[in-house]
């Protein structure tokens, strides 16, 4: 991702070691650094505070990720935040704690050492979270103590002494609402008095044994009776929604209409926003073809470029939808009582419950899902999981399956108004791919990922309302890296495929397809698809697609963009028959592909694994290429063996 | 540190029953839904160990075993102020001492 928004030059929001602020304190930009244990609101405090003026980064040689963002203050001067990994202590034991601990301690040479820190508390879990100031104070930085929720705090009867709290840890103490945006004021207050605080540290106080972890509660204990701490009374909503959600019968119920739903409305409420997209891109299209001058240009333009990119683009709708409701799932606390549900299922396919967040998360995309599996602990199982995730049905395969599925299975009913052909053939396939990972995950688990440790250990957070600021704020995300892969990688390919397909030139026109350079590449790999049913344009398009799965729609877009008169076919001709395309490119596509190859082509789809993005993330969270190339082969493998066989078994029956 | 007026003190339907499962009972693994109990002693690995007292399985403080999930699945157990699942297997290696003042406490 570039510029989340234009106008201001974003040089300076990631201090990294070549724009790094010089050292003395008044020159360079303050970095205020945000600490907090997980579900403690940090990351709704950090999105209040910066809004979309942020950015998600890695640190260099660890997968840990961190989020810096931009506050503007009231007296119109900025600070930088930096959201780091929740944690419960800065005991260096997993790796995101280890990055916790060194950038607070200024250990890291690429990362400045913060002026200040912001320690996010949820007040509504004191006894617990109040550990987590010891260690934080014993770093002798300016310390503002928040403790989040307040609303929940006193809709719960429960009570907390800010004053003779503020005293016993010497240091700003404030009770807010990250989520209602109550209590932000103070929050300015301290960020614009850090400047004047930065010559003066904090006076020392103190503090128990840090690595004794029952000394270090009982101090807070401590802590929380002089400042006449008062817990609230259990989360009864919690409670109550938990004996529906965890009963016995309406639970593993509930768990699986919860996951129906989600997929049944990806393609129901998508679908008319999609047509009309891509309608909009086919008549658009028609449009410039007759506004600009005859031209390769125009043909670039129109037939490479718009055509490519747009053809990728009409899955927008349908790709947030998905991460709307993962979003929802997530922030409602739901996803983890899921995971308790899915996790003796899991087991019995050597995973673990909290494999089945990622896993969820890959049905969207399964690169957020790799780094999703940092919740598990247990490396084997994380790798297994990792290994397995790209075989969930993601939505870069969407485009493939909806434009193949539209070009060859007829629209026809199997139960009723409940279910049609096509919608079956889309289920079949996110079985295939849900059951293949299943067996892969046994398979891997009780071969080279055998483990012994089967310990579990998931926090159940409290129900809560999802806000819409959040939930936005994640769409917003999710759009941006979506259009900015359809505006440089695809639209790269696009620009490639047109001019490989327009390459060499015959008296100075362009030659058929199967003579332009295009047109050879794919002849070549003929020999090795043609038992899969595909023939050399196809071809093309799969090695376009290793790149990403939906590059291929934007492939083929182009190649019969170049070979046919788009608006004879477009889709103001619209047949109405069963099973006759509705599209130019379907119709084109028809031509060209048994309804056989086309099965083996979505079976191909469901097992190999192309796309760089994913085997750049497997590389960056396993620390190597061994598991990245060890996974893209196996996948391979799937997806040839599986393909060949889907290709004959169609045949057979389909003659 | 759990106020009481929250909770319905109340007798389970075979109230005989899970007394002489509570008298024998020795880890969080074997103990009823809602039979407050003090963690003695966790006899797990070091890192799992600290984890789990990061996250309040602190030896000396109360414990409640809440709702089991679906099928045998995890359980969640009701530590200082939080909800944490753990499988049978975890709470088997959780050691608990009787509460002083326990006597069946189901929970709303």
């Amino acid at each position: 991702m570039s510029d989340c928004h234009g106008g201001t030059p974003r040089a300076g929001l990631l201090p990294n070691p070549s724009i790094r602020p010089p050292s003395a304190p008044h020159d360079r930009p303050i970095i205020v650094a945000i600490v907090g244990p997980p579900n403690s609101g940090k990351s709704t405090l950090f999105n209040r505070l910066t809004g979309l003026r942020q950015k998600v980064a890695n640190f260099p040689g660890v997968t840990v990720e961190h989020r810096m963002g931009k506050a503007k203050l009231k007296d119109n001067h900025e600070v930088f935040l930096v959201d780091l990994p929740g944690v419960y202590s800065l005991h260096p034991r997993a790796e995101d704690e280890q990055v916790t601990h060194d950038v607070l301690k200024g250990l890291r040479p690429d990362f400045p050492k913060p002026d200040a820190v912001v320690l996010i508390l949820d007040s509504t879990n004191l006894g617990r979270h109040l550990v987590l100031a010891a260690p934080i104070l014993d770093l002798g930085l300016p310390t503002l103590v928040l403790l989040n929720m307040a609303d929940d705090l006193a809709a719960r009867g429960g009570k907390v002494d800010i004053t003779a709290l503020q005293d016993e840890l010497n240091c700003n103490v404030a009770l807010i609402s990250a989520a209602k945006g109550t209590g932000i004021d103070r929050i300015q207050q301290f960020l614009i008095g850090t400047a004047v605080r930065l010559n003066s540290p904090p006076p020392r106080i103190e503090l128990p044994v840090l690595h004794d972890v029952p000394k270090c509660r009982q101090w807070a204990a401590t802590l929380g009776k002089r400042a006449s701490y008062r817990a609230p009374a259990p989360p009864l909503w919690t409670r109550r929604l938990d004996s529906v959600f965890l009963h016995p019968v309406a639970g593993p119920l509930i768990f699986l209409a919860v996951v129906m739903a989600v997929f049944q409305s990806i393609f129901s409420w998508a679908k008319p926003v999609m047509d009309g997209l891509q309608d909009a891109v086919a008549s658009s299209g028609v449009w410039f073809t007759h506004v600009l001058p005859d031209s390769p240009w125009r043909s670039l333009l129109v037939d490479g470029v718009w055509k490519g990119v747009g053809s990728v683009v009409v899955f927008l709708p349908q790709i947030l939808l998905l991460f709307l409701f993962i979003g929802i799932l997530e922030d409602s606390g739901y996803l983890a009582r899921a995971a308790l549900i899915a996790d003796r299922t899991m087991a019995k396919f050597g995973l673990q419950g909290k494999s089945f967040i990622p896993l969820l998360s890959a049905y969207a995309c399964a690169v957020p899902a790799v780094m999703a599996t940092r919740v598990i602990e247990n490396k084997r199982d994380r790798l297994a999981t990792i290994m397995i995730a790209p075989l969930m049905t993601c939505s870069a395969r969407l485009p493939v399956y909806t434009l193949l599925i539209a070009a060859f299975i007829p629209n026809r009913k199997l139960l009723g108004d409940f279910l049609s052909l096509p919608a079956a053939i889309m289920l079949g396939l996110y079985i295939l791919g849900f059951l293949t990972a299943v067996v892969i995950a046994r398979v891997l688990k009780s071969s080279i990922l055998k483990s012994r440790d089967t310990n579990f250990i998931l926090e159940m957070p409290p129900y809560r309302w999802p806000t819409v600021r959040s939930l936005s704020l994640r769409l917003v995300d999710r759009a941006k890296v979506f259009l900015h892969r359809a505006g440089t990688v695809i639209l790269l390919v696009a620009i490639c495929i047109w001019v490989l397909a327009h390459l060499p030139l015959h008296n100075g026109h362009a030659p058929d397809l199967e003579h332009s350079l295009a047109g050879s590449i794919g002849k070549t790999i003929e020999p090795a698809i043609k038992p899969l049913g595909f023939n050399w344009k196809i071809g093309i398009g799969l090695i376009t697609s290793l790149a990403a799965r939906e590059v291929i729609v934007g492939t083929l877009g182009t190649i019969y963009g170049v070979e046919i008169d788009e608006p004879a076919v477009s889709s103001a001709a619209k047949t109405q028959a069963i099973g006759e395309p509705s599209h130019g490119l379907e119709a084109a596509i028809h031509q060209d592909l048994s309804t056989a190859g086309a099965i083996a082509l979505l079976v191909f789809f469901a097992y190999a694994l192309q796309c760089f993005s994913t085997l750049a993330v497997v590389k960056r969270e396993t620390g190597g290429w061994r598991w990245p190339l060890f996974q893209f082969s196996y996948m391979l493998a799937l997806a040839y063996s599986g393909s060949w066989l889907a290709f004959h078994i169609a045949s057979y029956f389909l003659h | 540190m759990i106020p009481k007026g929250s909770y319905i003190v109340t007798f389970r339907k075979k109230p005989v029953q899970h007394r002489a499962h509570h008298h024998h009972a020795r880890t969080l693994a074997e103990l009823p839904t809602g039979q407050r109990c003090i963690l003695d002693h966790l006899d797990l690995p070091e890192p799992i160990a600290r984890r789990l007292m990061e996250l309040g399985f602190v030896p000396g403080t109360e414990v409640v075993p809440g709702k089991r999930a679906p099928g045998g699945g995890p359980r969640v157990f009701r530590v200082d102020g939080s909800e944490v699942a753990l499988r049978h297997e975890t709470a088997a290696k959780l050691f608990i001492r009787r509460h002083p003042e326990s006597d069946l406490v189901v929970l709303s």
